[in-house]
């Protein structure tokens, strides 16, 4: 059935249009006396000049793995991999051997790919994470020359990830 | 035997009756209100020591004349008792009254869990049972988001391996004794129990014994929480990712039903299906662990023509020369108890075009026990017979082989059964691993596994039950009833078929005892047969 879209009902000054356009020329005008006084940027010199200083602390990049002091904290749950719309992570699980320092935890991740062609940066899997040992880093140019080059491993992730402290108590021996 | 007598029971304010034995946790089920539980299951007996399944219960209110005095509605008014009952042990009465969901049921539950929660360990990430634990489920419910409880948890054996197929971490146990009453009323093994009392009570084998009863990973599906895990399956794949294809288990002839878990093309574990015409809930670890060689390194998924890797088309062309190139009296046909109707159908037809009158299957007959386990490990003996592929032509055969009379020798599924193959002129093989039948093959085809293929098996009962299909074979393996369909029309220049439908179809126009069925026909449960 044919749907009539019902117009709006303009007002003399509306069907003029000519207010419209003068305040979208003082805009404008705003914006060029803005730059001839210095006060923005409208060109950045990518990649000699960088973004980093702009990012926000809520920027998300890469994803990368983080080790906690003695041990690292990823415990192979999948819950990541579970919950990756692009399905770029695939984790093979592993058994921790009985005369390690961290044997209570039982679990870790014998391989952890991230396929950063597929990572759409959406931070899902560090927000998923018990563990809280997937964070989403500020490295925005992941670049490779090859496929398999752009898969992440387990060794670069940390790589990328590093150390943090505390947070995670709950595999303490007391806890 | 005549009708049960049925009963008025009130559940959550509507009437409904039910057979006189129900209890009422099975009767609130019916009814559409599931009331949580951990220990009852309704398999075995009820100790109801969990005390989940709590509600609230009332008994019609009597007169001075021991009769009910009926409401305005012309129903029993009910005298609501005013402390919970547990529902797992006990039966419905006439005239009972149940709320399951009022605030004193509710408030059960909640206190419940929060007791149970207490020295919970935080493990659920490590957990094989996440995903499927009731206590993960029930505290979504009725659980609390924090714990009151400031003190120091307390700390059990963790990782313990009760059993060569069983790990126990007595930290997640609930004490339901779940375990312990199967292990006490089906295998009637009464190896496990709860030892020390108070907080640091836990399940333990007894002295110098283990769990290593052939039926010790059903405590592991029973288990509510992840306190039994099977170290076959343990940390191995997540169960959210597992897809689950309902099939029936093939290392013997009782064909428990069962679910297959697989995750992209590989089987990771089996676990029994209610069917209480087979196996009741339960299976036998041997059946269940017995996929591992489907996942084989030695596995065969290339075919191959004397050694060589060949194309399947010239190997299909080899096999059948091979097959046609002597009398159809020197040539034999070693069958397998473990293909499907449908392939053993298509070995008769083979059988048939080539006028080869020797073919047989090859019996395997290990020790069974009085459950499940029978002494049969061909799954489909059954249905070799009602097709005519077994024969008891075996010995003749064997004979026929080593004494050089029979000189092309097909074998599908088998190893070459102790019979010396040297006189033989040439040999094609059907299979999934290297055998002796294998290594000597002038031809050798690459077939699919039970968890690669459908098809039906009849068990030892006389059941027609479906195998479905959960992954793909590896590499260039096929179907096994499309290298028969392949065979026969290569030898015969006929025309094939080319859906295992069609071949079930022609296969039941031919055989009175499947007249009427199809695949889809047999469903889940399978469809008993009536055999002479």
């Amino acid at each position: 059935m044919a749907y009539t879209v019902p117009r709006p009902k303009l007002t003399f000054r509306e069907k003029l249009y000519l207010p419209a356009v003068a305040a979208g020329l003082a805009i404008t005008i705003k914006h060029l006396k803005n730059m001839l006084l210095g006060r923005t940027k409208v060109v950045m010199q990518y990649p000699e000049e960088k973004w980093d200083s702009h990012m926000p602390p809520h920027y998300r990049g890469a994803p990368t793995l983080v080790r906690d002091d003695d041990r690292e904290r990823c415990v192979a749950c999948q819950l990541c991999e579970f919950i990756c719309p692009p399905r770029a992570i695939k984790i093979t699980p592993g058994e921790i051997p009985s005369a390690s320092k961290s044997e209570k935890v039982e679990k870790f991740p014998l391989e952890f790919d991230i396929d950063m062609i597929r990572c759409i940066y959406c931070g899902l899997c560090e927000e998923v994470c018990p563990e809280q040992a997937i964070f989403l880093r500020k490295d925005y140019a992941i670049t490779g020359l090859s496929r398999a080059e752009m898969v992440h491993n387990k060794k670069k992730l940390y790589e990328l990830g590093g150390t943090m402290h505390g947070l995670v108590n709950k595999w303490n021996e007391k806890k | 035997m005549s009708a049960p007598q049925m009963l008025n029971v009130q559940i959550n304010g509507e009437w409904k009756q039910f057979p006189k034995g129900t209890r009422v946790i099975e009767a609130c089920a019916q009814a559409g209100s599931y009331i949580p539980r951990y220990c009852y299951h309704p398999k075995l007996t009820s100790p109801g020591n969990c005390r989940m399944c709590l509600i609230e219960m009332g008994m019609p209110k009597m007169g001075p004349d021991r009769k009910p005095e009926l409401g305005p509605d012309g129903r029993p008014v009910i005298n609501w008792i005013p402390r919970p009952q547990i529902s797992c042990a006990q039966d419905v009465a006439e005239g009972m009254g149940i709320r399951t969901d009022s605030p004193m049921a509710q408030e059960c539950r909640r206190g419940v869990m929060e007791f149970l929660l207490i020295n919970h360990p935080l493990d659920c990430p490590i957990c094989d049972q996440a995903g499927e634990c009731k206590l993960q489920e029930f505290s979504v419910e009725y659980g609390n988001g924090g714990s009151r409880f400031l003190e120091h948890k307390v700390k059990k054996p963790k990782k313990v391996a009760v059993g060569p197929r069983v790990t126990l971490d007595a930290e997640r146990c609930v004490l339901c004794s779940r375990c312990i009453r199967f292990m006490k009323e089906v295998p009637q093994d009464d190896v496990l129990g709860f030892v020390d009392r108070g907080s640091y009570s836990t399940i333990a084998a007894h002295p110098n014994r283990q769990l290593d009863s052939n039926y010790s990973l059903n405590t592991v599906d029973i288990c509510p929480v992840g306190a039994l895990t099977s170290t076959d399956f343990r940390f191995k794949m997540r169960v959210w990712f597992l897809k689950e294809t309902k099939s029936f288990c093939t290392s013997c002839a009782t064909g428990c039903n069962t679910v297959i878990g697989s995750r992209q093309e590989v089987v990771y574990r089996q676990t029994p299906r209610e069917n209480n015409e087979v196996n009741s809930v339960w299976m036998c670890d041997y059946g269940r662990l017995n996929f591992h060689y489907l996942h084989s390194e030695r596995r065969l998924s290339r075919p191959a023509v004397k050694g060589e890797a060949a194309a399947w088309p010239a190997a299909i062309a080899k096999a059948a020369a091979e097959l046609r190139s002597v009398p159809a009296n020197e040539v034999a046909i070693i069958a397998s108890g473990s293909m499907t109707n449908e392939e053993l159908w298509l070995t008769k037809k083979l059988a048939s075009v080539l006028n080869i009158t020797l073919h047989d299957i090859v019996p395997h007959i290990e020790k069974g026990d009085d459950l499940l386990l029978s002494a049969d490990r061909n799954p489909n003996t059954a249905g070799a017979k009602l097709l005519g592929v077994s024969s008891s032509k075996l010995a003749e055969i064997a004979q026929g082989v080593e004494s050089g009379r029979i000189r092309v020798l097909l074998v599908l599924g088998e190893d070459a059964a102790g019979i010396s193959l040297a006189k033989l002129k040439s040999l094609v093989t059907v299979g999934l691993l290297p055998s002796a039948a294998t290594e000597k093959a002038s031809v050798f085809l690459p077939s699919a596994g039970f968890a690669e293929k459908r098809g039906s098996m009849i068990n030892v009962k006389g059941r027609l039950q479906r195998l479905n299909q959960a992954i793909q074979p590896p590499g260039e393996a096929r179907d096994d009833w499309e290298i028969l369909r392949d065979l026969i029309q290569a030898v015969s220049g006929a025309n094939g078929v080319y859906a295992i439908e069609e071949v079930f179809r022609q296969m039941a126009e031919a055989t009175p005892a499947l007249a009427g069925l199809s695949l889809s026909k047999i469903g889940d449960l399978g469809v008993q047969l009536k055999l002479e």
